[in-house]
């Protein structure tokens, strides 16, 4: 009777991650399906604690540690998820699903010690699914604190020479590692083998990690958020456990298409992504970039406000920029002091603006901004050349007009916004420094380009000022 | 050969699960506007929390001297209630901006 509802239990959580994820893919019954996942996973968690029986029919013990650990991460996971801010979504997303990964390791960690403890002769199928386990869930672990660090600000691009060469080798020793484990070996050995094994694990999940450019890492962390899934997958093999079965096989799959979709989504191959990272293609970006060297013209913030105020339509694309200087209140009190002077304003959007597709709609929609005001990419395109003042808030990589003329740029292929069709555009950067691509822009040096420096807010709230004197 | 049969037909319903649940996991998500890939990839990353099943056996079966389990079993159900807890939450944070959105919509056609 009780494996009977521990097995119904289950089912039920199976059916409703496979419907809460299909209704997490249209947006009006997206956040009824959150819930509806969620459900089933407390179903299949309350059914476990009290229902579940090993072979020889014992059920669980320890059930203060489990309780008190369950209301620890309970109260932290509620208090970090509500506490974050709205630009800081994406690290959050990758620090969760590095605590799933970690989560997944120790599993193995501690069975693997169980193995060892209990002696006999372990079948290698089972000592394939530990390992897998454990190579996955740190390598998964440690990429997303890397990613997590990166989109934080607090670890900067970098590339070892002969990164793909180390990277790998590493992966070939993880690989050896794992079909030396298995081939027969117990006690001492085994145990020295799998922590050399978790060490290497660790370090590639890093070095995978780290030469991936910024403006990539919603990709990884997509990719790595399928890594976990079949960590949780192997953990189900372990246990044959069906929910963890299902439930990592399905995130495994769904993760996967997910991080291609995003891929098109920017007209670039997963490939391209984690070999091709951009930081390795700089020389041949540099090189077929000579074009875009060249003198740049600054404008004055009063120059700037007088245009603004003077003109007929005025189209803002936001990016990055806006979302690290948190200037979407401001940017909407630009946009609302613009419309009392008559002019017309309106946001261009580009899909993969920001860190994360709809990364950008989010921050607007917090600033109370318009949802009409949102104009998709294919929507605006065509209206910049009615456009008197493009203003260009942190963005750079998808407006860059390279990935339309260079072939040789790693970029080449994206749709952009084509602002270079308005009369004007405005730039506002921190510096001339290149965008997360690290590759020129050529249209900071054209003729109707002029360059605003200073932080997105700073130089909203006095463009502000200045139209309020005027 | 012979130990690929034998595997095979042991796990034959294993197989079949996780054979169906690629197939499943990619026709679920296939066309998905990209305004919604990030909470997307939010509600899978809550899902695959469900590790945390794996964490509670492990702790509940660990036994009450052995302290290095005891612990590392502790950690793991934390780290795996974080994962569905916070993956949960973090989700419905961003869809509610959505929801909010859609009123707005709603509100432009009444007009």
């Amino acid at each position: 009777m009780q494996n009977f509802i521990l097995y119904l239990s289950y089912l039920i959580g199976s059916i409703t991650f496979i419907v809460g994820l299909k209704m997490l893919s249209h947006p009006e019954t997206a956040r009824k399906g959150n819930l509806v996942a969620a459900v089933g996973m407390t179903i299949a968690i309350i059914a476990t604690i009290f229902f579940y029986t090993d072979s020889d029919g014992n059920h669980l013990s320890n059930y203060i540690w489990i309780f008190v650990g369950l209301i620890i991460g309970s109260v932290l996971g509620v208090l970090m998820a509500k506490k974050v801010q709205m630009t800081a979504m994406p690290q959050m997303v990758s620090l969760f699903n590095g605590m799933g990964g970690a989560c997944a390791a120790i599993i193995s960690i501690i069975e693997i010690k169980h193995l060892i403890h209990h002696g006999g002769e372990p079948s290698s199928l089972i000592l394939l699914t530990i390992l897998l386990g454990l190579v996955i869930g740190t390598i998964s672990f440690f990429g997303s604190m890397i990613a997590f660090g990166k989109l934080n600000g607090n670890i900067k691009d970098k590339t070892l020479p002969a990164q793909q060469v180390i990277n790998l080798g590493l992966l070939a020793i993880i690989i050896a590692l794992i079909i030396v484990i298995i081939g027969g070996f117990t006690g001492i050995a085994l145990i020295t083998l799998f922590w050399c094994l978790l060490i290497i694990s660790a370090l590639y999940g890093v070095l995978f990690v780290m030469p991936i450019g910024g403006a990539d890492m919603p990709v990884v962390i997509s990719l790595l958020n399928s890594f976990t899934g079949v960590a949780a997958a192997c953990g189900g093999f372990l246990y044959d456990n069906p929910v963890m079965l299902t439930g990592g096989i399905l995130v495994g799959s769904a993760g996967t298409i997910l991080t291609i979709l995003m891929c098109n989504a920017m007209n670039r191959s997963l490939v391209n992504v984690i070999v091709g990272a951009f930081g390795g293609n700089k020389s041949g970006a540099s090189s077929g970039d000579s074009a875009a060297g060249g003198a740049y013209k600054e404008i004055s913030l009063s120059d700037s406000a007088v245009l603004m105020a003077y003109s007929k339509k005025v189209v803002i694309v936001p990016g990055y920029g806006l979302a690290v200087a948190q200037a979407q209140h401001t940017c909407h009190e630009l946009e609302k002091i613009l419309e009392e002077k008559g002019v017309e304003v309106c946001y261009a959007i580009h899909p993969v603006a920001g860190r994360m597709p709809g990364h950008m709609n989010v921050l607007l929609a917090e600033a109370d901004v318009s949802y009409d005001k949102l104009k998709e990419m294919e929507e605006i395109n065509p209206e910049f050349s009615q456009t008197d003042v493009v203003l260009i808030l942190g963005a750079n990589d998808v407006v860059n007009p390279a990935a339309k003329s260079d072939p040789a740029s790693p970029i080449y292929g994206m749709p952009i916004l084509e602002v270079e069709n308005a009369h004007h555009v405005i730039v506002n950067k921190r510096s001339m420094k290149p965008g997360y691509a690290g590759i020129e822009n050529a249209l900071f040096f054209q003729p109707k380009t002029s360059m605003l420096f200073g932080d997105a807010k700073k130089v909203l709230q006095d463009l502000v000022s200045e139209l309020k004197n005027m | 050969m012979d130990t690929l049969f034998q595997f095979f037909s042991e796990n034959y319903d294993m197989i079949t699960i996780v054979i169906l649940s690629i197939f499943l996991g990619i026709e679920v998500i296939s066309r998905v506007p990209s305004v919604l890939h990030t909470p997307l990839m939010s509600g899978a990353n809550a899902i695959h929390g469900v590790v945390i099943i794996g964490a509670i056996i492990v702790m509940g079966q660990a036994e009450s001297d052995n302290y290095l389990a005891l612990i590392l079993g502790f950690l793991a159900v934390i780290l795996g209630t974080l994962n569905v807890v916070g993956g949960f939450v973090v989700t419905d944070r961003m869809l509610e901006m959505f929801s909010k959105k859609k009123e707005k919509i709603k509100s432009i056609y009444s007009k």
